[in-house]
């Protein structure tokens, strides 16, 4: 058992794919963790339980806010909607992303003489 | 405060919408897979799988919600308080060790502050200095303690010229008699040139300051009060502000009354009064004066010394000593300006003694820390399986580290508040006992200053002593202990090294302290054996008595009042004899010194020949103080009333100008070339006469009647010493009932005459030893302390060890080994650690002691014999403090021993 392997490729990761899918749509924590599970087509293995500490931290720093709705199964849940710092922070991390990959991936990748 | 209503109050809400949340998740997902086919058991199940650890989940989520470092601190020390509750014995013993060190320190370090770092009471009190000066080329005056003070011609001159001061002053210290209200009574004049209280800046609390028309030779005397005598005298009277009272038999005005607390320098006194020097009569001679000054702003203590050395030939220009004389004379006595700050005159040799203390006293907290350090080792280690169940359960080891610091800084900052406690009573204790000569002792009280020390040593010295067992036990690899509870299995020699290191560093640390209250003990026997010039000192009774001008003018007079009194006080029963000189040894009045010629010597005029001690002594003194006659005899009444001129001299002044004391005995000396020859007729052993510890002056005794002293010009008129110190020998020396008597018999001559200073010449003694007792106690203390700390370590440890060993001991006696090895085994182990840390202390005391050398007299800072009984001494308590536990592992039965699993 691996938990750790698991659950986060790296800090921060988690946040990142919460806040890109709330970008395109307003969900509530059910749906928001079955649509990246669903997305990354179950190549990540996510807890579905770690997905409420990451967003109980977005909520504190005020990149996410929430709102008592009802569910499409008539459940009273929490919807998350993104905010405008969530907005620039998400470009933010994935703009710092996309570099340390192309790093990584360079690095990585065969050498040319 | 937002944050903390948020953080306090809408917490809950915010927790209960995590969990209603999490738990509407864990339902739509079991919905969801019943709806896939799940039977409703297994779907919940795979639920709750696919959640992860719910409960972990929902703490984290919480978790950020909280200020985590805060509230993990705040359960550790409740935890904490459990621990030292549950465990009573360790946690008095502990509190109480840390109390007695941090009480200790903080009372030192109280001391420290107030007398030493603390600046005076006067506004921007760096600016004042004392004008310090030395004279490396007059001979005889080296020994003096205050090097050259000032003559009255130098104040003018200095006053006049220089550059660097704002306000710049003489002053000096005395006593007067009040009379005119009720008892005559003897009171603290200090007397004061214009710009002393300019200098000190201090504003009256009523009426004004002594100003320069106060002064004026002619002109109207007047006074200033202290708050305390105001009060005292005249309750506080405004009105008294311009009446007179009569000082010495004079009337004079009172102008002001000075603020409460105000001392002047480091004297308390009871009135000011002015100089009235008349400028035109000042010669350049007559250095008894005090000098105090106010730097300008930005001037600096090297230019003020600039200042001065300029302003000598002024001086020497200006006046002189009378026709004829070289007024450059002076330029062989070599005078240097040494400026200090007044703070560092007020100090003075105190600051080497409280540095000595405050180090000894830190070195008794290390060694309560290594104490303490040694008892939480021993709980850690019988707490190893409850931290190794902490750190199963998932507890990080920074998290187990750091709940054992919480603990022992606790403890240290419990102990603090205890300490601080003993502080508060060990200050007063020592205000109210403190010696009379450490200065600044009104000043003393632990302030805030020392609360944040006694608060920041708590804190180190809890994390000093947590850091070890903390690191030693909290590391990451406990998973062993979990198993077997230190059990089974062998204690392993790693396990000891650091107790053992710390007990070596405890007896290192005590023998340093040891030996260092050793010295102080040496020293004080050494001082004891001086030989002081007087006698019996708890049976010799003085007094000071001073007959003013105006009381009785005529000098014979003045003699013959003494004589009666005298002769009253032989009468009272239990005297054996009494008389009187101008001061008893170690009094500290400061009497004269100049120069003596001798008969048939042909002096070069441009050399000042050295300077010797005078004292006027009345007949019969010698034999009362107890000061033993090498050649001759001492005078007689008829001599004195007969102006014979007589005199005699100390013993080594004897040997220095004759050779030996027999030679001295018929010889002829005189002050002046205008004075008639006077013939030595005894020759007395060297009194010790400015305190144990300073070798003994070359003095002259004169008559207490003879022509004037101290001044060159003629018609010599005859002149009486009026200010004495009354010395009488008794058994009933100090008792009341004899105190009572001495006044009735001075009274029944003449009742205006006030007694001062009334003390036995023990109290003298003690009063100039009083530095050097001040340091043996207080290292004596520290040297109790130190070893019974330093035991109780050995001690502790060895018993320790010797019931970890009760198994191994119990297999050793089954096979054989006799009760004798087993003893030799464990004493062996104690010996070795002893041994270590003496050997260190040895080396550690060789390098520390020589900082103390300064208060040392009659023996070296590398005593061996001080160092060889102290580790001879140290070494057998600490087999002693062994002895016990191993006595005990012979006992050890092996059946029970090995059944003991």
């Amino acid at each position: 058992m691996s938990k750790e392997k698991q659950r986060d490729l790296f800090p921060g990761a988690l946040e990142m794919m919460i806040l890109r899918t709330l970008k395109r749509q307003p969900l509530h924590g059910y749906a928001l963790v079955q649509h990246i599970k669903r997305n990354s087509d179950d190549l990540l293995q996510i807890e579905e339980g770690s997905l409420y500490p990451a967003l109980q931290r977005l909520l504190k720093e005020e990149l996410v806010k929430a709102e008592w709705g009802v569910s499409s199964t008539n459940r009273r849940v929490r919807i998350y909607k993104l905010t405008a710092a969530g907005a620039k922070h998400l470009e933010r991390e994935v703009s710092r992303f996309e570099r340390m990959l192309e790093g990584i991936t360079r690095v990585l990748s065969p050498e040319e003489s | 405060m937002s944050w903390l209503r948020r953080s306090l109050f809408s917490r809950r809400k915010i927790y209960g919408e995590l969990s209603e949340e999490i738990h509407a998740h864990i339902e739509e997902k079991t919905e969801q897979l019943m709806a896939d086919g799940m039977p409703k058991k297994e779907a919940e199940a795979a639920a709750r799988r696919e959640f992860g650890n719910l409960t972990l989940m929902e703490e984290d989520g919480r978790d950020v919600w909280r200020w985590l470092s805060l509230e993990n601190f705040l359960m550790d020390v409740r935890y904490g308080l459990r621990m030292l509750r549950s465990n009573p014995v360790f946690t008095v013993v502990g509190l109480l060790t840390i109390a007695i060190g941090i009480g200790a320190n903080a009372a030192v370090f109280s001391v420290v502050n107030s007398v030493l770092l603390r600046p005076l009471n006067y506004p921007t009190s760096q600016e004042l200095v004392f004008l310090h000066q030395v004279a490396p080329g007059a001979a005889g005056l080296a020994d003096f303690q205050n090097g050259l003070l000032l003559s009255p011609s130098m104040y003018f001159a200095y006053s006049e010229n220089n550059r660097t001061f704002s306000s710049i002053g003489v002053w000096d210290t005395g006593a007067a008699s009040v009379t005119g209200v009720a008892e005559p009574e003897q009171v603290r004049v200090v007397t004061v040139s214009n710009g002393v209280l300019e200098a000190l800046r201090v504003a009256p609390e009523a009426g004004r300051w002594l100003s320069a028309e106060d002064q004026e030779p002619r002109g109207p005397s007047r006074v200033m009060l202290s708050y305390g005598y105001w009060q005292r005298r005249f309750a506080g009277d405004r009105t008294m502000i311009g009446k007179n009272i009569q000082v010495d038999s004079q009337p004079l005005q009172i102008v002001g009354v000075m603020p409460k607390g105000f001392r002047f320098v480091d004297t308390d006194f009871d009135l000011i009064e002015a100089f009235k020097f008349d400028r035109a009569q000042q010669i350049l001679a007559g250095f008894g004066l005090h000098g105090i000054a106010r730097l300008k702003p930005g001037a600096t203590i090297a230019q003020a010394n600039a200042d001065i050395t300029r302003m000598l030939p002024i001086w020497m220009d200006s006046f002189s000593n009378g026709p004829g004389t070289n007024p450059h004379i002076y330029e062989t006595w070599k005078i240097t300006p040494m400026i200090r700050p007044l703070k560092a005159e007020v100090i003075g040799n105190v600051s080497e003694v409280l540095w000595v203390v405050m180090g000894t006293i830190g070195l008794v907290m290390l060694i309560a820390c290594a104490n303490v350090t040694n008892l939480l080792l021993v709980r850690v280690e019988s707490r190893q399986q409850e931290l190794a169940v902490r750190a199963a359960l998932g507890a990080g080891w920074q998290r187990i580290v750091s709940g054992l610091l919480v603990e022992s800084v606790m403890l240290g900052v419990m102990g603090g508040m205890i300490g601080v406690g003993l502080a508060y009573a060990g200050v007063r204790a020592l205000v109210a006992f403190g010696p009379a000569n450490l200065p600044r002792l009104s000043e003393i009280a632990i302030g805030g200053r020392t609360l944040i020390f006694a608060f920041a040593i708590s804190v180190l010295s809890g994390l000093l002593f947590g850091l070890i067992p903390a690191f030693k036990y909290a590391g990451p690899r406990t998973t062993l202990e979990l198993r077997s509870g230190g059990r089974t299995i062998s204690v392993s020699r790693e396990r000891h090294r650091a107790r053992n290191l710390l007990v070596v560093g405890q007896v290192a640390m005590a023998l340093v302290l040891l030996v260092s209250a050793g010295l102080m003990i040496r020293t004080f026997a050494a001082l004891r054996t001086v030989d002081l010039g007087f006698t019996d000192a708890l049976h010799l009774q003085v007094m000071r008595i001073s007959i003013p001008h105006l009381l009785i003018a005529k000098p014979e007079q003045v003699t013959r009042t003494q004589q009666a009194i005298l002769d009253k006080l032989s009468a009272i029963p239990g005297v054996k004899s009494a008389a009187f000189a101008s001061e008893m040894p170690m009094e500290g009045f400061g009497a004269g010194w100049d120069c003596i010629f001798l008969e048939g010597v042909k002096y070069d005029p441009d050399v000042i020949p050295p300077l010797r001690y005078f004292k006027d002594v009345s007949p019969g003194f010698f034999q009362t103080s107890g000061a033993r006659l090498v050649a001759g005899r001492e005078m007689t009444w008829t001599e004195v009333y007969g102006a014979r001129p007589v005199v005699l001299v100390s013993e080594n002044l004897a040997r220095e100008l004759w050779g030996t004391p027999r030679a001295a005995v018929g010889k002829r000396i005189r002050e002046f070339d205008s004075r008639p020859w006077s013939e030595v007729i005894g020759v007395v052993q060297d009194v010790r006469e400015n305190g144990v510890q300073e070798i003994a002056p070359e003095t002259v005794y004169w008559p207490t009647l003879m022509g004037m002293k101290y001044q060159l010009e003629a018609p010599v008129s005859l002149d009486a010493q009026r200010s004495v110190t009354f010395v009488i020998r008794s058994d009933r020396a100090g008792s009341a009932s004899f105190l009572n008597e001495v006044r009735q018999a001075v009274w029944s001559v003449n009742s205006s005459l006030p007694l001062a200073s009334v003390r036995t010449m023990e109290d003298v003694y003690a009063k100039s030893v009083a530095r050097t007792s001040f340091t043996l106690v207080m290292l004596g203390i520290a040297g109790a302390m130190a070893l019974a700390l330093g035991i109780i370590g050995i001690y502790g440890v060895i018993s320790f060890i010797v019931s970890q060993r009760r198994r191994e001991i119990g297999i050793r006696l089954a096979l054989g080994a006799q009760r004798r090895d087993v003893l030799e085994m464990v004493l062996s182990q104690g010996a070795k650690m002893t041994l270590a840390g003496v050997a260190i202390g040895i080396v550690a005391a060789l390098a520390l002691t020589r900082l103390m050398a300064g208060l040392l007299f009659g023996v070296t800072a590398y005593d061996p014999l001080t160092l060889g009984t102290v580790a001879v001494v140290l070494m057998i308590i600490a087999l002693l403090a062994c002895y016990i536990p191993a006595r005990r592992a012979t006992k050890v039965d092996p059946m029970v021993a090995l059944r003991y699993e």
